[in-house]
């Protein structure tokens, strides 16, 4: 087994890299270090964090979820659907979307744990089917323009001299919520049982099923939740949202510490990753002459850094 | 007849089989041939010559599957293959005695083999983190998968790179004895990879590392070496049907080409009959599936059914198909329906 100390490590080096991330952009470039510049890295990125803490319970459990982003473009298109089509009250269709989100992902779980499939080719096959009906409501982009959306994405919630979104808030509460279930309660310590080794923990007794339906239906809420989060940064529903994202989701959990094998990592890791991610695009927009690719290539470049960290890490717990 | 719906390959047989039915119903004139300009022209032409660059990725990705690994980079390989391609024969018209000629920037062989070798490198940079590194092969693949299009794209600047040069187009579009050229590419890797397979004990060896990749070792296999050569020749296979796509369309899209490629070829893997789990693996099944997707693509096209429907319906198909293969599934359908058992294996 891994020495106690390791997993802080993994976690730590994150910390340090987004450190040395933002102290290499204050030096290179002034104004990047202001905190109205920190607090955009959680603007934009607010809906990233969500999904991204849904897929850490996924990923901590020895599953997969590929379908959170076309859950989260479903979601938005829902959402605008409801609310400019048949003027739901937007309250409502929030709840709505949520529902919907959280049942998709139950459904999922379901077929996954009851029919032995692989998770892999079961949220594939999720990710197919949510970006299908997006098209089947509309193959258009519509925009939002209910009082209540309009007036929540334009809110700013003053914080330390700068502001913060709504959004960003709710990320952030989401984010504890999980901290607090992965680590406080008994749901928590299943899910990394269950990652851990599955035959194991059904032998101790865990209820393995509900456990696994419900961290897929939990990954699926986050997704929908995120896609509200979206439609408030966006103002739109469209089938072409968040394209790629369930990539950028397992990178950002990937480089937050956690190890895609299962059953070990933080939660909190998930914050920390997101902001390397954040970090990287605001200073390759800050730079300028850097073209959007670079981006690609620097995200690629750090998952091969913490996977081969992750793999000698691992390699040398075996040897001890 | 019992015998014959235990084959193997029955099941991705009969769906093919059904959509074709659908075809020969609802769309009038479907499986009329007919011989112009010394071509061979109809809808099993087209759909066959459209499924080439993804029969070709499925066949590396049946290997890959087979030894419990997975590769997503195949679309990356496949930008980066054609980009390559693109860019180094570019390509200008000359006017030449009033005749427009073609002149390539590097000769179209040398550019063909840098395009293979990218490919390759792809393939062994895949492998060796795999079979090297002992990382799990979804996300050994992830990272050329993110970086690789990243690549692709600053390589080209981001712009489409156009192609004038009219041998290359031969590769997509051109035609050998009367059938389109891609076909005899796809038939002739499905040739060398099966005699392969049966024909020397491959084909065995990597049955046995997707089977038990421990006892494998153990029998005195070199696993990393097998695991190594299925992702380069998953990589060749991506990079080959690269080739194909950018002759096809004349160019080389870094931002597009091949995007989400390799969920359609995991998916007709699947379709094939070929287990997520590893071990038994079926080649001819692969190039079937792909065929299901390319049919079934070009049935809901010519129905006049919207386009958009093609990925609720991909997806349900997905869920039918796994849950056939699910022996949980079928002791529940013995439970509900005791008597049907047998319409229903």
């Amino acid at each position: 087994m891994m020495s106690t100390r390791s997993p802080y490590f993994t976690s730590l080096v994150t910390v340090a890299l987004l450190l040395v991330l933002l102290g290499a952009g204050g030096w290179a470039y002034p104004g990047f270090l202001s905190e109205q510049v920190l607090f955009n890295l959680l603007i934009d990125n607010a809906f990233l964090l969500v999904i991204a803490v849904g897929m850490s319970f996924v990923i901590i459990s020895g599953g997969i979820d590929l379908s959170v982003g076309s859950v989260l473009a479903l979601t938005t298109m829902i959402s605008a659907w409801l609310l400019q089509t048949w003027h739901w009250p937007p309250l409502l269709v929030i709840a709505i979307s949520l529902a919907l989100g959280a049942g998709f992902g139950a459904a999922m779980g379901a077929l996954i744990h009851y029919f032995k499939l692989q998770p892999f080719i079961v949220t594939l096959a999720g990710m197919f089917l949510a970006r299908g009906l997006c098209y089947l409501i509309s193959i258009n982009s519509i925009t939002i323009d209910d009082p209540m959306f309009v007036a929540i994405s334009q809110a700013q919630l003053p914080v330390l001299g700068g502001f913060i979104s709504p959004g960003a808030l709710i990320a952030l509460l989401t984010l504890a919520a999980a901290i607090y279930v992965a680590h406080c309660t008994p749901f928590g310590r299943a899910i990394y049982a269950v990652g851990g080794n599955e035959q194991s923990a059904l032998m101790m007794g865990l209820r393995v099923a509900r456990t696994k339906v419900l961290i897929y239906a939990f990954s699926g809420f986050c997704a929908a939740l995120a896609g509200v989060l979206f439609s408030f940064y966006m103002l739109s529903g469209y089938g072409l949202h968040a394209q790629g994202t369930e990539l950028d989701a397992i990178a950002a959990v990937v480089i937050g510490g956690t190890l895609l094998s299962g059953g070990y990592g933080y939660v909190a890791g998930a914050l920390s990753g997101v902001l390397v991610l954040g970090a990287i695009q605001t200073l390759i927009a800050f730079d300028g002459t850097l073209s959007s690719w670079w981006t690609k290539i620097v995200i690629g470049g750090l998952l091969f850094i913490f996977c081969v960290v992750q793999r000698l890490m691992a390699i040398g717990a075996a040897k001890k | 007849m019992t015998k014959l719906m235990q084959h193997p390959l029955f099941r991705p047989l009969a769906a093919l089989a059904i959509l074709l039915l659908i075809d020969l119903i609802m769309i009038p004139g479907f499986f009329h041939l007919e011989i112009k300009d010394g071509h061979l022209y109809g809808s099993l032409i087209d759909i066959a010559n459209r499924a080439a660059p993804l029969v070709l990725a499925a066949l590396g990705m049946t290997l890959v599957i087979a030894t419990r690994g997975i590769d997503i980079s195949v679309g990356a390989t496949v930008a980066i293959s054609g980009t390559v391609a693109a860019m180094l024969i570019g390509g200008t018209m000359v006017m030449e005695n009033g005749a427009p000629v073609y002149v390539a920037n590097t000769p179209m062989v040398w550019a063909l083999c840098a395009a293979m070798g990218a490919a390759l490198l792809c393939g062994a940079w895949n492998g060796l983190l795999v079979a090297g590194l002992g990382l799990q092969p979804i996300v050994a693949t992830l990272i050329l998968m993110v970086a690789g299009r990243g690549l692709a794209q600053l390589l080209t600047d981001g712009q489409i790179v156009t192609v004038y040069y009219q041998p290359f187009f031969f590769l997509g579009s051109g035609y050998l004895f009367g059938l389109p050229f891609s076909i005899f590419i796809v038939a002739a890797v499905f040739t060398v990879t099966a005699l392969l397979m049966r024909k020397t004990a491959l084909g065995l060896f990597i049955q046995s590392v997707g089977i038990n990749p421990v006892a494998a070792r153990l029998a005195g296999l070199k696993t990393a070496v097998l695991i190594f050569f299925v992702y380069v020749f998953c990589s060749a296979c991506a990079g080959l049907a690269g080739l194909m796509i950018s002759a096809n369309i004349k160019s080389a899209d870094a931002n597009n080409a091949g995007l989400l490629l390799e969920l359609d070829a995991i998916l007709a893997v699947t379709l094939g009959g070929t287990s997520l789990a590893g071990g038994k693996f079926s080649l001819a099944g692969s190039v079937i599936g792909a065929l299901i997707i390319q049919t079934l693509t070009y049935t809901i096209y010519s129905i006049g059914l919207p386009p958009e429907v093609n990925m609720v319906v991909k997806s349900v198909v997905v869920f039918l198909v796994c849950l056939s293969q699910s022996a949980e599934f079928k002791n529940m359908w013995r439970r509900v329906f005791p008597v049907r058992v047998k319409g229903n294996a």
